[in-house]
């Protein structure tokens, strides 16, 4: 029982971090278009750009 | 080379009329394409070193377009232009939200990104698949805007910037915001749920209560954000509600969380027996995606609708007429004031309302009038603001600019129509203020009836109360099946703008058409081929198709329609042939020569000049058919060569392809089917018996439309009207429910309650057909909700529920209301497929690999 001396201010911890790593997610507008990446990732970019 | 190649352009796939005429080397191969513009397209795109994009594309490319002329472009370099949607983010830096026209497919957004990253002075280009808009940062000391859009339109896309970069800028504002409220109530309820569990499973007296306290403490932690930050917008409209001395859903809402948690709170201190910050969470999760769901709709019907936001220029051309030789400046639109003088090129909307000073010029006024003939204009005859200038350049002195003009006064109409347009809305706002009043007296009453009774229990209860008759379900039970039956008719075709519109779908008792560009196609189709004796009818389109090829005219379109549809590339054998000294006659016809042999197109006198004596009579007018068609205004244009004539050609203003159909299966389900147009009565009666529709009028002006309208709805009709034009406004206003087809105009659309993008009007039917559904099961919705909210008032009233069970039962509600709001888009898969596939973009390989 005593474990949850610490689980628990732990979890609390990760759920924090947890949250900041969303909102930083949110704020680079990973969330603004969420059809194009899947598309975007199937073109190839091998040939260089003029 | 393969012969595909050959038939078809290897940029837009429309058959190359002309042969071998124009290629572009492309990966080391030489393409043929089938004009100068797909040319210059495919080189700049081959020079990027982008053409993986002509293997991973889907779909074809639009054809290329003549590219604007500079100076069109650079007058969105002009500061007082640019204030309108460009923002400064440094000295030189600017950012702005362009629009694009022509991404068919992935491949395009990939193009269009990899291709602006190239430009010098362009820092930063992101296109959002979604909503079709670019973000495009740049340094205004290395590139101006008008560069950047001459780089989109190298590459054979259109963009013209969103005037309303402000309006993007809230609305993506307020989606992160939602976003993030719904991450946190989410989050923070499953790891309160995690605190909670213990407490529920184990026995009396075996946790720890060192254990239970710091559990509590972790859920009052995680609360905290929920209450005040996700919940927030729930307090905002109480307190909003308050004020205005209302009662509406948010008040039990930020009540019963107020209260719950305040509670909750003073148990976590005092050691009370039960905390609540699970059944808080949940609920402002459950209410927060409900919410989310529909404004991310709603947002995406916007800007669908944003899209066809064009129709008044942004700029005109201004003529100083003092000095001689009358040079023009480029003046934003708002500048402008009666009295100047504007020159206006072809392909150029008005600016403003005027009279024609000089030139002579055909108008499109469909925006306006609904009219779908370009109108003839000569000097001195008047000119709206809104319409297209279709032919040659002409200069209008300007008489009403901004919002004196026609525009706005018909606009202005529909906005004090659409403002009396009380009904349903009220009715339902009036019960919910009625039910929320209500459950606020019944838990006081239960809370005092407890006092009396037991005292000690009198708070949980009263909570309780309070957090059964939240009525998550009830609030849930409309919402969610509203917001999966817009994304499914979106998903057909049909935005559904207006709020009511899914309601008054399902009571609609007559159908009304305005006849032009709703029953029509509003341009020119071919309807018959009448070639002389010895010429065949496929040679004599392909030379027409020929000789029209670059021309814009609609009659032009209408043959090169006729003649090669996309996709088909085994186009018959005009593919030899090579017109020189091509000429076009403005008001007769067009002129060309193939073989050393001059053909002409056009007009009967125009033709005649080089043809000889009129052609025999017989083959003049034969059949029946065309005499039907001279009645609906058919144009005939004649084809001839010198000395010989070839073949004439009726045009016409077609019918839709689907409207027959459209119209039996309204008629089938019982509702009828009007015709109300302002065209003349021949056409109209020929559409009308086309159609099967008995009950038709002709020649109306849109206050006979408003008037028989009103008639209808006090014998207590249901009309839905099914317009296209500004003239129709009113009469949209009017009706229950207003259907505009996207290709009509924007105004209308302003304040229609469904738009059919790409003028499908099957929609309709499927419009009709969800909402339906959508109704039967809104109703089983708020019937579950109410037995539920019913019953378990009772029990908690009793005494017989504690809080943590009122939160299950809530939430197995919900999920019972939002499973059952699923059935709309899972059943009607089935259904909607035929008509979708029609639409889907065919191969999905199109282009042989090299």
């Amino acid at each position: 029982m005593e474990i949850l001396y610490l689980l628990i201010p732990l979890s609390l911890v990760l759920v924090f971090v947890i949250g900041w790593v969303f909102w930083w997610s949110l704020g680079s507008g990973q969330f603004d278009d969420l059809e194009g990446p899947a598309h975007r990732i199937l073109q190839d970019d091998d040939q260089p750009s003029v | 080379m393969s012969t595909a190649d050959t038939a078809a352009c290897f940029h837009c796939g429309l058959p190359c009329a002309d042969g071998r005429s124009w290629f572009a080397l492309v990966d080391g191969q030489q393409r043929s394409v089938c004009c100068p513009g797909c040319q210059a397209v495919a080189g700049a795109i081959a020079q990027g070193g982008l053409s993986s994009y002509y293997q991973s594309r889907t779909r074809y490319a639009a054809r290329a377009k003549q590219p604007a002329a500079q100076t069109d472009l650079r007058i969105y370099d002009r500061p007082e232009v640019q204030a309108g949607f460009v923002r400064a983010l440094g000295a030189q830096l600017r950012e702005t939200t362009l629009i694009l026209e022509g991404i068919t497919c992935a491949a395009c957004v990939w193009l269009n990104e990899r291709h602006l990253a190239g430009v010098p002075g362009v820092l930063e280009a992101q296109i959002n698949y979604a909503t079709r808009r670019a973000r495009v940062r740049w340094d205004d000391s290395v590139i101006r805007l008008s560069a950047i859009l001459a780089k989109i339109e190298a590459i054979g896309y259109r963009a013209w910037p969103a005037t309303s970069a402000h309006t993007e800028q809230v609305r993506r504002r307020e989606t992160r915001a939602a976003l993030w409220r719904l991450f946190v109530a989410g989050f923070a309820m499953m790891q309160v749920m995690m605190y909670a569990l213990p407490a529920y499973l184990a026995d009396a007296g075996s946790m720890n209560e060192d254990i239970e306290l710091m559990m509590r403490l972790a859920s009052l932690l995680l609360s905290v954000p929920v209450v005040f930050y996700s919940a927030a917008p729930f307090f905002q409209g109480a307190w909003r509600d308050l004020c205005q001395r209302q009662a509406g859903m948010d008040v039990p809402v930020a009540l019963g969380i107020g209260v719950a948690f305040v509670a909750s709170l003073v148990a976590t201190f005092t050691g009370g027996a039960q905390v609540y910050f699970d059944s808080i969470t949940m609920f402002v999760f459950f209410l927060l995606c409900a919410r989310w769901l529909e404004m991310r709709a709603r947002q995406k019907a916007a800007a669908d609708l944003e899209y066809l936001d064009k129709a008044l220029p942004l700029a005109a051309h201004r003529l100083r007429d003092r000095g001689r030789g009358m040079e023009t400046e480029e003046v934003p639109a708002l500048a402008l004031e009666a009295g100047d003088l504007v020159m206006v090129r072809a392909g150029e909307a008005f600016p403003g309302d005027g009279i024609l000073v000089e030139g002579d010029t055909q108008c499109d006024e469909s925006a306006l009038t609904g009219e779908s003939h370009p109108v003839h204009k000569r000097s001195g005859e008047k000119i709206m603001a809104g319409s297209f200038n279709r032919l040659s350049p002409v200069i209008v002195r300007l008489t009403q600019v901004g919002e004196s003009t026609c525009v706005s006064g018909v606009r202005r109409l529909a906005e004090r129509a659409s403002a009396q347009r009380p009904e349903i809305a009220q009715l339902a706002e009036r019960v919910a203020n009625r039910f929320v009043a209500g459950v606020l007296l019944f838990a006081a009453a239960t809370a005092l009836l407890w006092l009396w009774l037991d005292p000690t229990r009198a708070l949980l209860v009263a909570v309780t109360v309070l957090v059964v008759s939240c009525p998550c379900a009830l609030s849930l039970a409309v919402p969610s099946v509203m917001t999966l039956a817009v994304g499914r008719l979106s998903r057909c075709g049909a935005v559904v703008v207006g709020a009511h519109a899914i309601e008054a779908l399902t009571r609609v008792t007559h159908v009304v058409f305005d006849k032009t560009g709703t029953l029509t196609q509003g341009r020119f189709g071919l309807v018959a081929t009448l070639p002389q004796a010895g010429v065949q009818p496929d040679r004599a389109l392909a030379l027409a198709a020929a000789l029209e090829r670059d021309s814009e005219h609609p009659i032009a379109m209408a043959f090169s329609a006729a003649f090669a549809a996309p996709f088909t590339a085994a186009a018959s054998g005009s593919g030899a042939i090579m017109i020189r000294d091509l000429r076009n006659v403005p008001g007769s016809g067009i002129e060309g020569r193939i073989d050393e042999c001059r053909y002409r197109l056009g007009s009967l006198p125009f033709v005649a000049e080089i043809a000889g004596a009129r052609p025999a009579p017989e083959r003049q007018s034969a059949g029946l058919q065309s005499h039907e068609l001279d009645h609906t205004g058919a144009t005939r244009v004649w084809l001839g060569c010198e000395g010989r004539w070839l073949a004439c050609f009726d045009l016409a203003d077609q019918l839709r392809p689907q409207a027959r159909d459209i119209v039996r299966r309204l008629q089938a389900g019982g509702k009828r089917v009007l015709i109300w147009s302002g065209d003349a009565t021949p056409a109209v009666a020929n559409v009308a018996r086309q159609l099967g529709v008995d009950d038709w009028e002709a020649g109306m002006l849109p206050q006979d439309k408003q008037a028989r309208m009103l008639a209808l709805q006090h014998a207590g009709a249901v009309v839905a009207m099914v317009g296209d034009g500004v003239n129709d406004a009113p009469v949209l206003a009017q009706a229950q429910l207003s259907i505009v087809m996207g290709s009509g105009a924007l105004l209308s659309q302003a304040h229609a309650d469904i738009v059919l993008l790409s003028g499908r009007l099957h929609g309709l039917l499927d419009a009709i057909q969800i909402a339906a559904r959508a109704h039967i099961i809104m109703r089983q919705n708020l019937l579950w909700a109410a037995v539920y909210n019913f019953a378990a008032l009772c029990a908690a009233a009793a005494g017989l529920v504690t809080p943590w069970m009122a939160g299950i039962g809530m939430g197995a509600s919900s999920l019972f209301v939002v499973v059952n709001a699923l059935r709309i888009s899972v059943e009607g898969r089935g259904k909607g497929k035929s008509v979708d596939d029609s639409l889907s973009p065919g191969p999905s390989s199109l282009v042989p690999r090299p």
